[in-house]
């Protein structure tokens, strides 16, 4: 029985890794066709990848966006977190509904949505309009973890603080934000991997300027290569990273 | 720094609730006064009120002869030690005490020298580098307190700060609170409701009941000539007799109508009021005394509790003749 557990969890992995692991595998492929039989291994793709501008600018482009939204999406969050958990305002419970829901909705349908709504008002697409797609998508996963971790342990902390003489933007800026360090980073690093991934909204919202996913989606158009493999590959990296990232500041917390 | 507080027909109400009933207090500049009472008894509230947390729904308070009308607690002469120390996880002690003057704008190495000097006097010399974590319950109250004082309040309330700690430890610690509270010269107002620590370490007691104040004065006399039933009881155990025109069932006492009090411990071989001959119906030994219950021979329903001497070697059964020392009669 024991055996058939651990054939069980074998199975669950591969399911979920092959596919990475096939990517990764192929991006070092020293042929012209990602597919069977490997044909030995190469790093000629990834230098290729690497010293193709386009793919750089929008690696650059992709960073720059799931960095500064999610700071973003951040701050809003936790704004609103803390005032939801704070202060009883009228249809408090209204508004952490309606903060959320925007969770709920397919990202095809927030794209349509901005995308009529910038057509309308005039604004030109690009990287900005994007970034505030992915603020929209950010926000309620920032505020929600954010809004959970608030207790009353901080509660407690901000009242003394006050007691101290520290004005409100104090006690956010040296207790509140602080304390809930670890949550807030987490919502932070998940923000920058969703917006890093994302791909219908920044398909949608770009122009000129356009983000690593989409850069890539240009690239398959063309047929499939090993340099699409190396790419992949890379952001898979970045992704991977970027969970690491989250587990350390998650299981690290200070209790 | 210190100030005296002045607290005028004060009234609070949570919702259909009433907290706080028209109270009236004055608090000498430099007083250790503690408010007593049960929970609900609004002590806690009036706490909050003074340190700026809630306002009033009428009434007044003046600080050192101001009026804190719409003066929030960041801007009040006052600082709080709470309950849970409520300390800042995330700083060591010498920032967790350097707070408030971090917040004064007073510059990084002034902080630190007032911090490490603060930590001195409570008791914790050269542990500023440590974090809360670190700590122990107790010390943690003294980080807490180290906290509210450096900042020089006028006025320093505490909030149950001794609630969480063991008994042992609570009792060392009022002493220390009653002498740091004797170097620093600030107005102490402490919330408990441990009387025995109240009478350790106030200068005034303020007993509480169902918001207002049902006895105020210093330990000895609060305890000793209660001016309410209700302070009678919670200040200790007491032995509540009815007296109806003068007559108690014992005999003539005074005049009125009314219930005499008399303590455990004032009832004794010698006295002033005699009891009479009493049967002692159970008697255990308490350590520092024998705790017996007795009933006068002239009135046999009444059942009194009488701590007699260490050395007393009454069995149930017995009968004594007994006298009461201390008496209060309360009239109705």
């Amino acid at each position: 029985m024991k055996l058939l557990g651990w054939v069980y969890l074998a199975l669950g992995y591969a399911f979920v890794f092959l596919p990475v692991v096939v990517l990764v595998v192929f991006s070092f492929q020293d042929g012209r066709l990602p597919v069977p039989p490997f044909q030995g291994f190469s790093l000629q793709w990834y230098e290729k990848i690497l010293s193709d501008s386009g793919l750089m600018t929008a690696l650059w482009h992709s960073a720059l966006v799931a960095f500064i939204s999610s700071g973003l999406a951040l701050l809003m969050g936790f704004l609103a977190a803390h005032a939801l958990a704070r202060v009883r305002l009228p249809g408090s419970v209204l508004m952490r509904g309606l903060l959320i829901a925007p969770m709920t909705v397919s990202y095809l349908i927030i794209a349509l949505g901005l995308l009529t709504t910038f057509n309308q008002t005039g604004v030109k697409l690009s990287l900005i309009t994007a970034g505030i797609g992915h603020v929209v998508i950010n926000l309620p996963l920032c505020f929600a973890i954010a809004f959970a971790a608030m207790g009353d342990h901080q509660k407690n902390a901000e009242r003394a603080a006050r007691d101290l003489g520290a004005s409100e933007v104090q006690v956010l800026w040296h207790i509140s934000a602080p304390m809930l360090a670890p949550a807030l980073a987490a919502a932070f690093f998940l923000s920058v991997t969703f917006s890093w991934d994302e791909f219908i909204i920044a398909f949608l919202l770009t122009r000129f300027e356009v983000t690593l996913p989409v850069e890539i989606w240009s690239m398959l158009r063309s047929g499939l290569s090993p340099a699409t493999n190396a790419v992949g590959s890379l952001v898979f990296l970045v992704s991977i990273s970027m969970v690491f990232l989250l587990e350390i500041f998650l299981f690290r917390r200070v209790k | 720094m210190t100030a005296n507080v002045s607290i005028q027909s004060v009234t609070q109400t949570y919702g259909a609730a009433l907290a706080l009933d028209h109270v009236s207090l004055e608090i000498a500049a430099g007083e250790f006064v503690v408010l007593l009472g049960p929970s609900g008894c609004g002590k806690t509230t009036l706490l909050n009120l003074i340190g700026g947390f809630a306002e009033p729904v009428s009434g007044k308070i003046l600080i050192g002869g101001k009026d804190m009308a719409g003066v929030g607690p960041s801007r009040r002469p006052t600082t709080t030690v709470f309950q849970d120390y409520a300390l800042f996880p995330h700083m060591t002690l010498a920032d967790n005490v350097g707070f408030g003057l971090r917040m004064r704008g007073v510059a990084k190495a002034e902080r630190r020298a007032k911090a490490e000097e603060m930590l001195a006097l409570v008791g914790l010399p050269g542990k500023a580098d440590r974090r809360p974590h670190e700590l122990s319950g107790g010390q943690r109250q003294r980080v807490a307190l180290a906290r509210a004082l450096a900042v020089s309040p006028d006025v320093l309330l505490l909030d149950e700060p001794l609630g969480a700690l063991d008994l042992k430890l609570r009792r060392a610690m009022q002493d220390e609170l009653k002498a740091i509270q004797r170097r620093v010269g600030t107005t102490f107002v402490h919330v408990t409701h441990d009387q025995e620590e109240a009478m350790a370490i106030a200068d005034r007691i303020v007993v509480m009941s169902a918001g207002k104040i049902a006895d105020i004065g210093p330990p000895r006399e609060v305890y000793l000539h209660p001016k309410s039933l209700f302070s009678a009881a919670f200040m200790g155990e007491i032995n509540q007799i009815p007296v109806i025109q003068g007559q108690s069932p014992l005999g003539p006492v005074a005049q009125g109508t009314g219930t005499l009090l008399i303590r455990p411990e004032a009832i004794g071989l010698t006295g002033t009021l005699p009891l009479g001959p009493c049967r002692v119906e159970d008697a255990a030994f308490f350590g520092t005394y024998v705790r017996a219950h007795i009933s006068p021979l002239a009135a046999p329903d009444l059942r009194l509790t009488v701590h007699l001497p260490q050395a007393s070697s009454s069995a149930p059964g017995d009968i004594l003749t007994l006298f009461a020392t201390d008496h209060v009669i309360l009239e109705a």
